[in-house]
Order: C-alpha cells, then structure tokens, then sequence
C-alpha cells in the first residue's frame, strides 16, 4: 500500500469512515469530537479515538484550530486518512501531531468502516 | 519539496521554536499539495480571531506563540467576536471578553494590523496581478484569486500564520499557472439575485476540485460576487472561480432551479426570524450606501445587525450614512461577524434572517439557531414598515 505521509505516527484502532467531507469549524464540536450537523452522515457520533476515514476536509480556514482543539480536549481521532490533503487538515494535524496519510481511491475503497487496523507510517503501510 | 539551508536548519529548531513551528506547518502543506519550493509572499491574511471559534486552546496557543513571534510581511487579520466600542451593549461574559481580550493582545503583540474584518480586498489597497499573497478567509481568498487575480491557495487558518511569520508559502496549486479547469457550472437561473449567487457559490463549491468555470454568468455586483465567494468558500476546497465558457474538455454540470431549490431547503429551516443579519461577508461601503438608499422612508420592525469593517463604519458615520441606517432601525456593528458570533446564540433567538449562504451554515450548525433565507430587497419588503 503506498501512503503519502503529511503527518508521521503508528496507531492502532478502529476505522470510523465516511464518504462525506468534513466541515471541522461546522460540523464538529471541539469539546466532545461530536459531529452535529444533522446533515452529515455520521450525525451525533464522535470522532474521537478512532481512525477517521474521510475524503477531505471542507470549509472554513479555521477548521484547523477545531482539530488542534480536539487534541487539547482529549477527543481527537487517533489518526486521519484522506484522498486529498486540504490545508485545513494538513496544518491542523501537523501541529496536533495527529498521525495523517493520504491514500489513493483504490486504497481508500479497501478500508471499512469499523474494522481495526494499524496504520504504521514509518513502515509506510496499514494493517 | 526541496529546502534551502536556511529552511533546513529553521525546520531542525536551529533559529528557535517559532520558526521551527511555522515550518513544520508549511512542509505539511507542501507535501499535501505536492509543492516543490516555499515562495515569498507580500501579504497575509489570518482567520482565528474569534474567541468563539478558537476555544481555550487557540487563546492558549497564540498567547504562547506572541512571546516569540513577530510576523515579517504585512499581515491583516479576521473579525473578532465583538464590536469593541460596544461590548458592554451585549451581555457577554466577562470570561469571554477576557479570552478575546488576550487573543487580540496576543496577535498585535506579534505585529499584525487590527483589520477585525473579512474583507481585505476592500479595503487596503491591492498589490499589482499575480502577487503571491497568502489569504486564510475563505471568501477573500476566493475574492482575490479570482476578482483581483492575486495568487492563493485557499490557506489555512495555521498556513497563513506560518507564511505571516516566515513570508513564505509552499509553491502549489493556484499559486502556480493554472490548467483550465476541469468542471463548469452552466448558470441556467433566470433573474439571480445575490441569494441566488450564494447557492450558486455553494453548489459549485460542493462539486469543484480546487478551481472551478462558470458558465452563463455576464455581470456580478459586488453584493452578488461576494455571496458566492462566501457560499463557495463554505462547501468545499475550491479557491478560484473564472467566468468563462469552460473547455471543451472540461465536464460540463447545470445549476439550474432544482439544483438551487436543493440547496435552500439544505440551508432554510424555518419561515420567519426574530431578528435579521446582514454580513458574512462583512459590507462594504457601497452596499451600505445601497442599503441607505433602499430604506428612505422604512424602518425595520425587528432588530437588523448589520456588519461592517470598522474603517467602513467611519466612512459611512462621515458620509451620513450611519445615521440614517440606525433611524431605518439597524444596528451597525464593527470587528466582528455573523459567522460564530456569541451575539446571537439559541437561549435567546429562534431564528435568523439573512441573505448570506455562508452565515445560514454556521448560524445553523455553529450556533444552533434556525435560519430563514431570503434575498435583501425580499428581506427589505417584509421586514419594514
């Protein structure tokens, strides 16, 4: 499997995936990981601790502090995989230090929802 | 991306913390957007101002940030989260206007201008086309690269702070001559008014990669042009809009009036609001001047907050036109923005009415208020007596 790595780490957990782009600073409360716009289709589920699968992130320039909040509150995801790097989550991931990759569509068809995995930058590859 | 030694050592913590920080930032960026250099830039743009945006751990990190950091090009900022000559007018905590306080302390410490707006490019004069600048608010950087023809990416709030402190940004994307792009929005809406504009914005920005053609479009007042920079800016990645045919090899998608109907029911909840907001964009003086002259003998029967730059509001208390918008019954309000502001918050208000695409998405997710859209000369017709 060939990542580009935008942020380095190794985590190991569950995969929450989505299909929709993420609205940080819209969609997400900064204090809980809650997703609360009644739109999307994780509505009302967190996105901390887990593995985020998600196309891209969306929307406002300041969706980079919502991420940079979520890790100082304790409710960041262990980790973000993307198909494309908007900035907003490049740089709100870089200076969280919250591990982040981006894959092709082939690779990100391959993970599921729910599934565990461990996902190893240095080794460049997800388990 | 290839690094100078200079670049090298910042990136190793050679030259202190600061600098460290911003370029670990900007290599993130560069490597996402597969930049092969960093370029000089003239000009930044940082959102990130709002205590209400930020949290605790914004104020805490650019309070941290301030000791150290001075930026190196000229840097305006974002609106806050209040008006200053009117804070106490509103009841907010005294928690929060601490908060605020020490954010703004904390980037003027660090050298910026205190613009407090969303609007740069209507109000501080322009660098010459093909500028490299760097333009965190999405609606401006959208504005810019596609009104003024400066060169953006639509930048982070943390990427253009990085580019602030070190002058620079990763060589990528809109910053680099352009290919056409690869999908066109055939405008097919008969008689579009700047609500129309938004969800236009909106629509395109939903299906766009980072550059986008509109088709169908021959004149855009400034009102119109800045809804839907400011609905594009909200719904996706793109960063540039160009009207114009599109190629031959460019998909071409229609926005027609379902699309459009699509989009308002996504935005609209209710019928009625208990209070009306004009900004996100933030006005600028002719649409202030244009307000004026639509309200000569009305007055609003509900409470009307209307946004502007602070260095707008002067003008227009100068021109006379203040005063003539608070006796129509609006409030006009500087600093600060409909987007995220604590001013209207779910405890207090049911409902908004607003022709800004951009400022139904945040009051409804952000805020938790419903929202009721209608175009300004709807909104004029309904809302006076």
């Amino acid at each position: 499997m060939s990542l580009k790595i935008i942020v380095k780490g190794k985590v190991k957990g569950k995969i929450m995936k989505t299909l929709n782009p993420i609205n940080f600073l819209g969609a997400v409360d900064k204090k809980t990981g809650i997703i609360h716009d009644d739109k999307h289709d994780k509505f009302q589920k967190s996105i901390k601790g887990v593995i985020l699968v998600f196309p891209y992130g969306i929307g406002s320039s300041v969706g980079a502090y919502t991420i940079y909040s979520l890790k100082k509150n304790g409710s960041a995801p262990l980790a973000m995989i993307c198909t494309k790097a908007d900035l907003s989550v490049a740089s709100g991931c870089a200076l969280a230090n919250i591990p982040m990759v981006i894959v092709s569509n082939l690779e990100f068809d391959s993970l599921n929802d729910g599934n565990e995995i461990e996902l190893d930058t240095e080794a460049g590859k997800i388990l | 991306m290839e690094l100078t030694k200079e670049e090298e050592s910042a990136i190793k913590g050679e030259k202190g913390e600061t600098l460290q920080l911003a370029y670990r930032i900007l290599v993130a960026t560069g490597e996402a957007t597969n930049a092969e250099k960093l370029v000089p830039i003239q000009w930044a743009h940082v959102s990130g101002v709002n205590y209400n945006t930020i949290g605790d751990a914004g104020q805490e990190f650019l309070s941290n940030l301030s000791k150290d950091a001075k930026v190196k090009v000229k840097t305006t900022v974002n609106p806050m989260g209040y008006d200053i000559d009117n804070v106490s007018k509103y009841g907010l905590d005294e928690e929060f206007i601490k908060k605020q306080e020490n954010i703004k302390n904390s980037y003027e410490k660090m050298g910026v201008t205190p613009s407090f707006t969303c609007i740069p490019y209507e109000i501080f004069d322009l660098p010459q086309e093909n500028t490299q600048v760097s333009f965190a608010e999405t609606n401006a950087a959208i504005f810019v690269n596609s009104i003024s023809h400066l060169k953006t990416n639509k930048e982070s709030a943390f990427s253009a702070l990085a580019s602030a402190i070190t002058g620079k940004s990763p060589y990528s994307d809109l910053r680099m001559d352009q290919e056409q792009p690869n999908l066109t929005i055939r405008m097919k809406v008969e008689n579009p008014n700047e609500l129309t504009f938004g969800m236009l914005g909106f629509f395109a920005g939903k299906i766009a990669d980072t550059s986008v053609s509109i088709s169908g479009v021959n004149k855009l007042d400034q009102r119109s042009c800045k809804s839907l920079c400011g609905g594009m800016g909200t719904s996706g990645i793109c960063g540039k809009f160009l009207l114009e045919e599109g190629g031959k090899d460019s998909e071409k998608v229609d926005f027609d009036r379902k699309e459009m109907q699509n989009i308002y029911d996504e935005l609209n909840t209710t019928d009625s609001g208990d209070l009306i907001t004009l900004g996100s964009p933030q006005l600028g003086l002719g649409e202030l001047q244009d307000l004026t002259s639509s309200l000569k003998g009305k007055s609003f029967k509900k409470r009307c907050m209307v946004f502007c730059p602070r260095s707008i509001q002067n003008q227009a208390r100068k021109l006379g036109l203040v005063q003539e918008l608070e006796g129509a019954g609006c409030e006009i309000l500087s600093d600060c923005c409909t987007c995220l502001t604590p001013l209207i918050n779910k405890k207090d208000v049911d409902g908004v009415t607003t022709n800004s695409i951009k400022g139904a998405y945040y009051l409804k997710n952000s805020n938790g208020v419903n929202v009721n859209l209608k175009p300004l000369n709807q909104i004029i017709e309904d809302e006076t007596k």
